[in-house]
């Protein structure tokens, strides 16, 4: 398979909440970097670019993932939903309204991040507990809220989602 | 931070990325989930000239069952492992710790051979490799050879891998009928390094042990079944023999105690949870 040179700019194409879209990018570029500067989807947050924080974290192929720890090029034909997808319309989703809500945002920098983990989450633990949502979270690093609100959020979603199902 | 240049190659199979690596050597790094290369790349730790991705290959991502082995790809990431429905059956030592590697995030990119090919001294999936007794299947574009966990670790983020080889796959040994397992680990906060985290696995014969996060490698140790005093005597001649060392975030007593405490936790758990103690 062919080399990237590390000199040369490289089309990258992907489809962006369901948008194809398409950049350049040298092989060092991160994911994170492209989505904000190349596509100007800055609602993807950078923090820690290590992996800590969570607030770069988007989901590709649905796969709830740290757009720092990965390269623009590894993106290429592959599916990413970030934080901007989440509202229909102009209408805000089901999370968005949860954490809303409960005021589980202050200064909002982490919750693009925590959003995207849990939209992927919530698909596959329908009936969590406090203690699994924590875990959950504990990917993710919020300095304003103390979590609570947070949690009680992810939790409302989730029995509303099962009470929808039921309805 | 952002990492320097480097040359990509996307290899979607093990005969492309030995190939590169025959060329190339250590020059060549290959990039699985990245979840510790790419921090490792963000911090200029490491400035390899050309990465060989494998993360696509769908050949190198298979888990299967082998013959009484848990096969899993080089690129077969830590949650396709996680996420099995008989995990607990099938390897219950696994089970146990996967909640204590990093974060869900992390898990469903990070590789199972990834983290054994980075070899941190606190990392869990080296501690349960060694403490099951575990399989490195290495290959390079001369040769295959499988090395046992204890010969493949050789000290702090260093391994027995030669420069034109790559990891094709790891294997752990299917927990056989009987045998107990525990496991217990320290850390600053969830999901962090661990401080100290401890594997044991106990049949009606023996206690094997193993710790990670002291010694600049995970340390095994094979022991009769013992309880009470003796386990504590054990233990504590064990900790010892660790050479833990003064960090700032922990000292060499704190580790040693740690050794001692969560080494009895994880082995009477191990103890405990063996079906045909007698």
């Amino acid at each position: 398979m062919s080399v990237l040179s590390r000199e040369t700019l490289h089309v990258v194409t992907l489809q962006l909440n369901g948008q194809p879209r398409s950049g350049h990018a040298h092989p060092r570029l991160l994911l994170s970097d492209f989505l904000r500067h190349e596509l100007g989807a800055t609602g993807t947050h950078v923090g820690c670019e290590h992996g800590v924080c969570g607030a770069c974290t988007v989901r590709i192929d649905g796969v709830a993932q740290r757009a720092c720890m990965m390269l623009a090029v590894q993106a290429d034909g592959r599916e990413l939903q970030t934080v901007e997808g989440l509202a229909d319309a102009g209408v805000l989703g089901d999370l968005q309204a949860a954490f809303k809500r409960h005021h589980a945002l202050q200064c909002g920098f982490c919750t693009a991040g925590i959003l995207m983990s849990c939209a992927d989450w919530l698909g596959r633990v329908r009936d969590p507990s406090e203690v699994q949502v924590r875990e959950m979270l504990s990917g993710h690093l919020c300095r304003c809220t103390g979590y609570t609100p947070i949690v009680a959020a992810v939790l409302d979603v989730a029995r509303l989602r099962r009470e929808a199902a039921h309805a | 931070m952002k990492p320097a240049t480097f040359d990509y190659q996307r290899a979607d199979s093990a005969e492309v990325a030995v190939a590169a690596l025959a060329e190339l050597g250590g020059d060549a790094r290959i990039l699985a989930g990245g979840q510790s290369l790419m921090a490792v790349l963000n911090m200029r730790l490491a400035q390899p000239k050309r990465l060989l991705d494998i993360s696509r290959s769908t050949a190198l991502a298979e888990v299967r069952i082998d013959a009484g082995w848990l096969h899993i790809g080089a690129a077969a990431t830590q949650a396709s492992v996680e996420w099995r429905p008989r995990l607990a059956q099938e390897l219950p030592l696994l089970a146990l710790a996967f909640p204590h590697i990093s974060h869900f995030q992390i898990r469903n990119r990070g590789t199972v051979a990834g983290s054994i090919a980075h070899a941190d001294p606190s990392a869990e999936l080296p501690l349960c490799l060694l403490a099951l007794e575990g399989e490195v299947l290495l290959r390079s574009s001369k040769r295959r050879r499988t090395l046992e966990a204890a010969a493949f670790f050789t000290g702090m983020l260093t391994t027995a891998r030669s420069d034109d080889e790559m990891i094709e796959a790891v294997r752990f040994p299917l927990a056989r009928p009987g045998t107990g397992h525990g496991f217990e680990e320290f850390s600053m906060r969830h999901g962090d390094f661990a401080v100290c985290a401890v594997a044991a696995v106990a049949d009606a014969k023996r206690l094997r042990i193993a710790v990670a996060g002291v010694a600049d490698q995970a340390v095994a140790r094979d022991f009769p079944v013992l309880g009470g005093s003796a386990l504590v005597d054990a233990l504590n001649e064990f900790a010892w023999s660790l050479e833990a060392r003064d960090e700032p975030q922990a000292s060499a007593a704190l580790r040693r105690r740690l050794v001692r405490e969560l080494g009895r936790r994880a082995a009477e758990k191990a103890l405990a949870t063996r079906s045909d103690r007698t």
